[in-house]
C-alpha cells in the first residue's frame, strides 16, 4: 500500500501531455526496434494486440510477451512520461493559455499521430483501431437514448443498416464502376455529404420510431423499435436493387483511419455539446420525471423527437463508415447479435456518461478481440462479465460522471496536489 | 376456400408456437414488471432438452412403449427439467437486479440468452440434429382439407396448456397472489406474499410451457438450430406486447394472430416479404392500441 502510493506520487506530476510524449516514444520505438526486439524475445511477430492474441494461442510466448510489453511499451512510456515531466508540465502550462478548443485540438492531433504510428505496423490493427472508433460513435449514439433519454431502444442495427445502404449506395452510384456519374477523384472529398446523407436517412427512418411510440412512455419504444429493425432488415433482403440478401460489396475504400478518426472526434464534441445545451438538460429532465419537465415548460415530445433522431443520426453516419471499412454488407450484418453487443458497449462503459461509453466501446471491442483465439468461450465470458458488472454496477461503470477536459489537460504541479482544485484558471 | 381453410389449419399450428411461448413474456412481466429477454433461448434449451430425453427414451425403451407415453413422458420430464432452468435464470440473473434499473435486467437476460446459445455450441457442435418423430404421422384428408394428426396434436396440445394455465390463474391461491402481483407491485409483498417464491414460480411455468411448445416445434419442424430461440423468441415477445404487457389471454391471442398474418401473407405475398408484412401490421396496431389488445394502460412511471 505504501509502495503503491509512492509510486502514485512518482507519477502525478505528469500531465496528459506527457503520458502522450511517452506512449509517443514507446510507439517510435516498437516502429524501429519492434522486429528486432520480438526476434531476440522468440516471437514470431510484433505481437498485434499486445500480445492477447499470441499467449492464447501459445502459452509458451508467455514470457516473451510480457518482456515485449515491457521494453517496448511500459518501460519507455512511464520513463519518459518522468523523465519529461518537467518540460512537459512546462508545455501545458502554455497550452492551458490557449482557447480548450485548440489545446484539445493539438492534443487529439498528437494522439491521432501515436494511433497512425501504432497503427501502421500492421493491416489488423488499423482494421482494429478503425472498428473500435466506429464502435465509438455507436455507443455514443444509443448511449443518448438509452441514457440521456432513459428508455430501451432496440433499433439501432436498423439505423446502422439504413446508414450503410444508403451511403454505398451513393458511392456505388456516384463514384465507381465504369458508368460512375462523378469523377471517381471526388469520391473522398464528397465522402462526408455521402455520410451526412446516410445520417439522415437513418434520422428520417426513426421517425417512423419516434412518431409512434412517444405518445407513451417506459418499454414500448423497445417493442416499436424492435419490430423496426425487423422491418427494415426484412425490407432490405426484398430491393433487389441494394443487392437483396447478398448485400452490396466494394465499396471505394473512402474510410481511412485519419477520417474516421475525424469524425469519431466530431461526435464526441457534438454529443457532449448536445448533453451540455439545453435541449440536453431537458432530455434528462424529461427522463427523471417527464410531468415535471413538462410542467417546468420543456417541450417534451420535442425534446424526445430531437434527441432521438440525433441518436439514430450518429448511428447512420457510423453505419456508412462501418460499409466503407468492411467494404461489404449483407443484411445479415444488422442484426440481434450485432444489437446485443452495442447494447454490451453502452451498459459495460456506463449510462449518460461519454467517458463511460468511450471506455465500453474500446474495451468490449478489445477484449472480443483478444478473445478471439478462445472461439466460442468468448461468448460466455463476455456476457458472464456483463452479468458480474449488472450485478454490482448496475448503470455501467463510469455511468452519470464526466471527464472535465481542462481538467485533464492542465499542467500538474510536484506531490500531486491538486493545484487548482476548482478545475478553472 | 379449401386453400383458405389449408391456410387457417396451418396457422393455427404455426400461431401455437408463438402463443404458448409469448405466455412466458407475459407472465414474467406481470408479475416482476420486467421482460425475460433470456426466453427464447430457454425455448431453445428446452428444445434440446426434449431432443435428449426423446432420444433416451426411444433407445432405453422405444420396443417396449408405444409411441404416445414416449410423448406423454417426454413433455413431463421435459417440463420439469426446464422449468428448473428457468428457476436457475431467475436466481442468478433476475433476482440480484431486483431493485436495479430495469434496463440492466434486460441486459442480464440477454446475455443469458447468449450465454445458453454458446453453450449448447460448445456442448452439441453445429451439427444440425433432428428431433426424432415420437407419434408416427398419418395424414386425415378431411373436406378438402389435408390433416394431419401431429397438426391437430399441436393444436390441441397447446389450447390445453392455455386452459391449464388458465384455470390456475383464475382459481389457484398462487394464481391469486400472480394475479394481484401484476395489478399492484408494491403493495403485494407487503401482503405477505414473497416476490422471491412468486418470481421463480413463474420463471418455472413459462420456462416448462416453452419446453412443451419445443417439443411440439420438433414434431412439426424436426431440424433444430441453436438459433431458434433468436427466431422465434423475439417473434413471440412482440406478441406477448401486442396481447398487453402482463395479459395472458391476450398474449396467447396475439400468438395466434401472429402466426395467422405470417401464413396468410405468404399465401399472398412472395414469402421473404412475410417478416416485413408482418411488424408493419404490428407497428401499426401499437400505434393506434399502445397498450395491446388487453393490456392496462401504464400511464404512470415505471420502475426505471
Amino acid at each position: 500500500m505504501h509502495l503503491l502510493r509512492k509510486l502514485l506520487n512518482l507519477f502525478s506530476p505528469i500531465p496528459l501531455s506527457g503520458w502522450l510524449l511517452g506512449a509517443f516514444a514507446a510507439v517510435l520505438l516498437e516502429y524501429y526496434l519492434g522486429d528486432a526486439i520480438s526476434y531476440y524475445l522468440y516471437l514470431p511477430k510484433i505481437p498485434v494486440l499486445f500480445g492477447t492474441l499470441v499467449v492464447l494461442k501459445s502459452p509458451q510466448l508467455i514470457p516473451g510477451v510480457i518482456g515485449y510489453d515491457l521494453l517496448i511499451y511500459i518501460l519507455p512510456i512511464l520513463l519518459v512520461a518522468r523523465l519529461s515531466a518537467p518540460l512537459t508540465n512546462r508545455i501545458a502550462a502554455l497550452l492551458e493559455k490557449l482557447p480548450t478548443w485548440a489545446a484539445t485540438l493539438l492534443h487529439l492531433a498528437a494522439f491521432y499521430g501515436i494511433l497512425h504510428l501504432w497503427a501502421g505496423i500492421s493491416d489488423y490493427r488499423v482494421l482494429v483501431v478503425k472498428l473500435i472508433l466506429i464502435s465509438i460513435i455507436l455507443t455514443l449514439s444509443l448511449n443518448i437514448i438509452n441514457g440521456w433519454q432513459g428508455e430501451f431502444s432496440c433499433s439501432h442495427p436498423g439505423f446502422m443498416a439504413l446508414g450503410a445502404y444508403t451511403s454505398s449506395f451513393l458511392t456505388l452510384r456516384l463514384f465507381s464502376g465504369s458508368h460512375a456519374l462523378l469523377s471517381p477523384a471526388l469520391g473522398p472529398w464528397l465522402f462526408p455529404l455521402i455520410l451526412i446523407a446516410g445520417g439522415a436517412a437513418a434520422a428520417l427512418g426513426s421517425l417512423i420510431v419516434a412518431i409512434p411510440s412517444f405518445r407513451t412512455r417506459g418499454d414500448y419504444l423497445a417493442v416499436i423499435s424492435l419490430a423496426f429493425m425487423f422491418m427494415v432488415k426484412s425490407a432490405i433482403e426484398n430491393m433487389e436493387f441494394l443487392g437483396g440478401p447478398r448485400g452490396l460489396s466494394s465499396q471505394p475504400d473512402y474510410s481511412s483511419l485519419p477520417v474516421i478518426f475525424a469524425w469519431t472526434s466530431l461526435c464526441i464534441w457534438m454529443v457532449h455539446n448536445f448533453t451540455t445545451s439545453i435541449m440536453g438538460k431537458a432530455l434528462n429532465a424529461v427522463r427523471d420525471n417527464e410531468a415535471a419537465a413538462s410542467s417546468m415548460t420543456v417541450n417534451t415530445r420535442k425534446t424526445k423527437m430531437t434527441a432521438f433522431m440525433f441518436g439514430a443520426f450518429w448511428a447512420g453516419v457510423a453505419g456508412g463508415l462501418f460499409a466503407h471499412v468492411l467494404r461489404y454488407i449483407n443484411p445479415g450484418s444488422f442484426g440481434i447479435q450485432n444489437l446485443a453487443e452495442m447494447l454490451a458497449m453502452v451498459y459495460f462503459g456506463g449510462l449518460n456518461s461519454i467517458a463511460g461509453s468511450i471506455l465500453g466501446a474500446v474495451s468490449i471491442s478489445v477484449l472480443s478481440e483478444a478473445l478471439k483465439p478462445l472461439e466460442l468461450f468468448k461468448w460466455i465470458i463476455i456476457p458472464l462479465m456483463l452479468i458480474l458488472i449488472m450485478i454490482y454496477r448496475p448503470h455501467g461503470l463510469i455511468a452519470f460522471t464526466e471527464l472535465n477536459v481542462r481538467k485533464l489537460m492542465r499542467a500538474r504541479k510536484r506531490g500531486g496536489a491538486d493545484n487548482n482544485p476548482r478545475g478553472t484558471t | 376456400m379449401e386453400y383458405f381453410l389449408q391456410n387457417l389449419i396451418n396457422a393455427l399450428q404455426w400461431g401455437s408456437f408463438y402463443a404458448v411461448i409469448s405466455i412466458g413474456y407475459s407472465m414474467v412481466y406481470g408479475v416482476l414488471m420486467l421482460f425475460n429477454f433470456a426466453h427464447g433461448d430457454i425455448f431453445m434449451t428446452g428444445t434440446y432438452i426434449g431432443f435428449g430425453i426423446a432420444t433416451l427414451l426411444l433407445a432405453l425403451c422405444g420396443t417396449v412403449m408405444p409411441g404416445w407415453v414416449i410423448f406423454l413422458l417426454t413433455v413431463l420430464i421435459t417440463m420439469f427439467l426446464t422449468a428448473w432452468l428457468g428457476v436457475l435464470v431467475e436466481v442468478v440473473g433476475y433476482r440480484p437486479l431486483r431493485h436495479a434499473p430495469r434496463a440492466s435486467a434486460a441486459i442480464t437476460g440477454l446475455m443469458i440468452g447468449i450465454i445458453l446459445e454458446t453453450s449448447n455450441l460448445i456442448i452439441l457442435g453445429t451439427k444440425r440434429l433432428s428431433f426424432p418423430a415420437l407419434i408416427e404421422s398419418t395424414t386425415w384428408h378431411v373436406g378438402g382439407v389435408y390433416l394431419t394428426n401431429v397438426k391437430v396434436l399441436i393444436i390441441a396440445v397447446s389450447l390445453m396448456l392455455m386452459l391449464g394455465l388458465h384455470t390456475f390463474i383464475q382459481k389457484s391461491r398462487w394464481g391469486m397472489a400472480m394475479r394481484a402481483m401484476s395489478y399492484e407491485f408494491h403493495a403485494v409483498p407487503l401482503m405477505g406474499i414473497s416476490v422471491n417464491v412468486l418470481a421463480p414460480l413463474t420463471f418455472a411455468i413459462g420456462a416448462g410451457l416453452a419446453s412443451v411448445a419445443g417439443i411440439l416445434y420438433g414434431q412439426a419442424y424436426p431440424v433444430l438450430d441453436p438459433h431458434m430461440g433468436v427466431l422465434l423468441g423475439w417473434k413471440a415477445f412482440v406478441a406477448a406486447i401486442l396481447g398487453g404487457r402482463g395479459s395472458i389471454m391476450g398474449a396467447a391471442l396475439a400468438g395466434y394472430l401472429l402466426g395467422a398474418i405470417e401464413i396468410f401473407t405468404a399465401m399472398v405475398f412472395p414469402s421473404t416479404f412475410r417478416d416485413l408484412i408482418a411488424y408493419s401490421i404490428i407497428l401499426v396496431i401499437l400505434t393506434f392500441r399502445p397498450r395491446g389488445f388487453f393490456g392496462m394502460a401504464h400511464s404512470t412511471q415505471l420502475r426505471l
